[in-house]
């Protein structure tokens, strides 16, 4: 192939059949990166940093998710925070039946809760999938602000019921006493614990991949680009859009479980409206429709978190007006700064 | 259950639907005419309140307080608007949804900064404390009528703005064609200005008047934000009308739900189980409501296109 040819086949790019490409260096730089600085944090015995590189390959997972939705789907989707707490409370609420020994939901057929990471991953992803294709279904039958809008009211009646369900904490949250188990490794290792959360960042960044450069994901391109094209070839861009948001809850979900996990602790702050504006912020700092945006973005989001954080209190002042810049003068994110004007996405 | 206490509910539901409406108009004229979603309305009704406390605190008079917290909030949205927002007109949502999520960030810990984090305190004025009596025995916080008469007096006043004046002729026109009206000559970014003050102004008004009833802190404006979002996808975006229609129901919906549903659940199952489920259920409800409506229909009650 040559590279003329590379530059017009989005197939062959999404799939990363193209070697030379800035982007695809970039990228192994953003995970050799984050895998690097965990370790060395890990060696120098900085336990705070080693949880920070989790925090950022767990956010960067969910914003993956999002951005299989908004950045390739073109669905704004203001609601993404439900399923990041759904994931949460499922493994919140798995661990609390399991150290209580109650079955779950207090309904007495149900088991008694697991404390097993590999069920409630397969729980999670069950449960968050369900939920997506619920809100999803409602939700695509709106366009525009009308589907930010429905998405946020979504996961605002999740915050609520959250938040007032006095069963797990109801505003107080529901902490997990003991991190939950992996067969063969020790979760409460620091580093064990980031390898996990990484490699399964690298899983959902693999899949989205290879999603974007099958068929399915031409059609996903190709019905937020031009819907109606999409159906004269035959093909309902309904379904595929439904599809790509079902997997895109599922992701987050899956990113949330683990963060509750990483904090032992699992709160209405995970389904806040705040949370599902971040992972927007986050998706559109690395880069819209970018592979690894989400991942740029977290490193640079947590980062600038951490940084001001510690400078200044009221950190989120000058977070707010790095934002604006970025949105008034740097379009295009941090992949398109970095790694060239993005391909027609 | 007596008349009084549903009265009295029905009330409450009223004044949190004009609140809801001096917001929601606002939002709703600014999508309508400049095509923006704006996150950032929550500001403005921050703004009025915190401007009409420290006013009423140094001066005493209530009156010059709230009218320099409208006026504040309104110079705020002029500045908002000439410095940001005339750079998103022709942007996608998406970097709208980013801007203006950016400016409740730069707005809340500006406050911060210049406030303080403890909440100041504004009450009611002299005027109108205490209560009235109304018919079968019913009295009622004279502030919370006068906050009713209020939002019907906005109501009519915007009607007849939009309906009967030029600079409503224009507004209308700028919601059905944008670049004809700049054609004819109009003044199209003066109108912008004027449409995000108005809309900056009625939030403001909402905060002043609701901070005398709440105390007036940073991200007071938020979940009045989001009921106000609710709202106007309720009513159809750009749709005044629909603000109206769509700021009673949530209005009394929220209050009536958060009153009864748990009365009503009590009557089939044990008292502690329905006060923990019919509030889960109640701080649900506008929301499945506007869920509900979306499903059926996709641009609200009343929207266009």
């Amino acid at each position: 192939m040559t590279s003329l040819q590379n530059r017009f086949n989005p197939q062959a790019l999404a799939a990363g059949l193209v070697p030379q490409s800035r982007e695809h260096w970039i990228n192994v730089l953003l995970v050799v990166g984050l895998v690097g600085a965990a370790m060395l944090a890990h060696f120098l015995g900085e336990r705070f940093y080693v949880n920070l590189a989790s925090r950022i390959a767990i956010i960067a997972m969910a914003a993956v998710g999002l951005n299989l939705a908004l950045g390739f789907g073109g669905m704004v989707s203001f609601g993404h925070a439900a399923f990041f707490g759904l994931g949460g409370y499922v493994a919140g609420i798995s661990a609390y039946h399991a150290f209580n020994m109650t079955p779950v939901l207090g309904i007495g057929f149900m088991p008694e809760g697991s404390t097993q990471m590999l069920s409630i991953w397969l729980v999670t992803l069950l449960v968050s999938g369900l939920l997506g294709l619920v809100i999803g279904k409602i939700s695509l039958g709106t366009s525009g602000v009308y589907f930010i809008m429905i998405t946020l009211a979504f996961a605002q009646m999740m915050y609520y019921f959250a938040n007032s369900w006095p069963a797990y904490g109801g505003e107080d949250g529901l902490p997990i006493y003991l991190r939950n188990e992996l067969p063969l490794v020790d979760t409460n290792h620091n580093l064990t614990f980031f390898f996990i959360a990484a490699i399964l960042l690298l899983i959902s960044l693999w899949l989205s991949q290879r999603l974007m450069g099958s068929r399915f994901g031409a059609a996903l391109t190709m019905a937020h680009l031009n819907p109606v094209r999409l159906a004269t070839a035959g093909i309902d861009p309904r379904p595929v859009k439904l599809m790509a948001f079902v997997i895109s809850a599922m992701i987050a979900g899956l990113a949330g479980a683990l963060y509750a996990d990483l904090n032992r602790f699992v709160g209405t702050n995970m389904l806040s409206w705040h949370f599902s504006g971040e992972l927007i912020v986050i998706v559109i700092l690395g880069g819209v429709g970018r592979l690894y945006g989400p991942l740029a973005g977290a490193i640079l989001f947590v980062l600038m978190e951490t940084w001001l954080g510690g400078v200044t209190q009221y950190w989120q002042f000058w977070l707010g007006l790095v934002l604006l810049g970025v949105v008034l003068f740097a379009r295009g994110g941090l992949m398109g700064f970095l790694a060239g004007r993005s391909k027609d996405v | 259950m007596t008349v009084a206490l549903i009265v009295e509910q029905i009330l409450n539901g009223l004044q949190l639907g004009t609140m809801l409406f001096l917001m929601a108009s606002g939002l709703t004229l600014v999508f309508g005419v400049m095509g923006l979603i704006n996150l950032a309305h929550g500001s403005f009704y921050m703004a009025g309140a915190f401007v009409t406390a420290t006013v009423t605190a140094t001066t005493g008079n209530f009156w010059l307080g709230l009218l320099v917290g409208v006026l504040a909030a309104a110079a705020i949205g002029v500045i908002v608007e000439f410095v940001i927002m005339r750079r998103l007109y022709d942007r996608g949502h998406l970097d709208q949804v980013l801007a203006t999520f950016a400016l409740i960030l730069i707005f809340s810990e500006g406050t911060y900064m210049i406030f303080g984090s403890s909440p100041l305190f504004l009450s009611v004025p002299q005027e109108l404390r205490g209560s009235v009596s109304l018919p079968f025995d019913i009295s009622y916080s004279r502030y919370r009528l006068a906050i009713i008469g209020m939002g019907v007096l906005v109501a009519i006043g915007l009607y007849l703005l939009i309906s009967k004046t030029r600079l409503g002729m224009r507004i209308r026109a700028g919601e059905n064609d944008r670049e004809m009206i700049g054609a004819l000559g109009v003044d199209i970014k003066t109108l912008y200005t004027l449409v995000f003050a108005l809309g900056a102004g009625l939030a403001g008004l909402a905060g002043s008047t609701i901070g005398a009833l709440q105390s007036v802190r940073v991200g007071m404006g938020e979940p009045v934000l989001i009921m106000a979002f609710v709202v106007i996808v309720i009513g159809g975006i750009g749709s005044i009308k629909g603000a109206l229609v769509g700021a009673l129901l949530v209005g009394l919906v929220d209050t009536l739900g958060r009153i009864f549903m748990p009365l009503t659940l009590v009557s089939f199952m044990p008292a502690s189980q329905a006060m923990s489920i019919g509030s889960a259920v109640s701080s649900m409800l506008i929301y499945i409501m506007m869920a509900t409506i979306l499903a059926f229909r996709p641009h609200g009650l009343f929207g266009s296109k």
